[in-house]
């Protein structure tokens, strides 16, 4: 049984990326670190496909929404590597604007509705995805909901206007 | 045997007849009161469930409750053959087309009815995904409150359904009234 450690784990990346990624925290003992999108498919790969490391399963791709951030947009990625039993986290952040960050989709067919569901939420552009659709969401939806700029309350809602209490 | 034929006979309820003139034998009364007694007391029901007010629905047609005893013995799972679709649970604006398109292949006369908070109002979704009521896309015949509705409430419900059946004029939907409620959804 081997023995990866977040130290180790970390001393790899930094090995083949140098100061292309660096260490954000280890909240609960989770190595999180951030990149780029100039990167991020390297660094899945390498992830993936090194014997030492093997993060051979995406658990997961999301996004996150900082107003007032100057890069808002933060793409997420989760990796689990099954054989040594330890997890990682990667951001990358993007700009308003322009947050377009390449697909996963060459490394995990798993990627493909794990992006459009961030697609559908939050905006987030996968360059070279086949299908970048909405998933969840009605198709003619012309917001992305979960950006913070956006109500969550459906604005047709009436029974709940303050006129039907007195104020 | 007597005894039970006795006890079985007297627990038998027959509806009412409605106002009409009776004689000796002859019992005269207007063609739609008529056909309204026929109707509400043979509606097929088409059941939308789509969350717990479904569960609901589903003790409300078992043995105890038993929706059959008004005459709904005959769930449709066809909106062709049904007169009264029953929606209930949440909807969300993804399923909102599919609830339309089940509406209009309905034949006329259909009824509609909203089970539970969701289906009337959106309950506590009031969210970006769900549809605040049904009646933003179809028309609503009866309402029935709660979160979700206990099967008293879904029977009382359906009873009202019954009684608006009853007292519907045959020329209702042909009227100009019920045309414009139908345009105002862009049915038509």
């Amino acid at each position: 049984m081997s023995t990866l450690n977040n130290e180790a784990l970390f001393h790899y990346i930094t090995a083949r990326f140098s100061d292309k990624v660096v260490l954000i925290a280890e909240p609960y003992g989770l190595l999180t670190v951030e990149t780029n999108r100039e990167n991020i498919i390297d660094l899945l790969e390498y992830l993936k496909t090194v014997n030492e490391l093997q993060f051979v399963y995406l658990t997961d791709i999301t996004a996150i929404h900082y107003p007032d951030q100057e890069k808002q947009i933060g793409v997420i990625y989760h990796l689990h590597s099954l054989k040594h039993n330890i997890r990682v986290r990667i951001k990358v952040f993007l700009e308003d604007g322009d947050a377009h960050i390449p697909t996963a989709t060459g490394l995990w067919n798993g990627a493909n509705w794990m992006e459009r569901e961030t697609y559908d939420y939050f905006g987030v552009m996968f360059d070279g995805h086949p299908n970048l659709v909405r998933i969840l969401n009605v198709d003619d939806m012309t917001v992305f909901p979960m950006r913070r700029e956006y109500p969550l309350e459906d604005p047709n809602r009436v029974d709940k206007k303050d006129f039907y209490f007195g104020r | 045997m007597q005894v039970f034929n006795k006890i079985l006979m007297s627990d038998v309820q027959i509806v009412n007849a409605p106002p009409g003139v009776e004689g000796s034998g002859f019992f005269a009364t207007s063609l739609d009161k008529a056909i309204g007694l026929a109707r509400s007391h043979s509606l097929w029901p088409l059941p939308f469930a789509t969350s717990c007010c479904g569960i609901e629905f589903m003790a409300t047609m078992g043995s105890h409750y038993d929706l059959s005893r008004f005459g709904a013995e005959r769930l449709s799972f066809s909106p062709r053959q049904a007169d009264l679709l029953m929606v209930m649970g949440t909807i969300s604006k993804k399923m909102a087309p599919v609830l339309r398109q089940v509406y209009l292949q309905m034949a006329e006369p259909r009824w509609v009815l909203a089970v539970g908070a969701c289906a009337s109002s959106g309950g506590i979704f009031d969210t970006y995904s769900v549809l605040q009521g049904i009646d933003e896309i179809i028309p609503v015949d009866v309402y029935v409150p709660g979160c979700p509705p206990r099967p008293e409430g879904i029977i009382d419900g359906f009873m009202n359904i019954q009684k608006m059946v009853q007292t519907e004029s045959l020329r209702r939907r042909d009227s100009p009234e019920y045309t414009k409620l139908l345009a105002q959804y862009g049915i038509q």
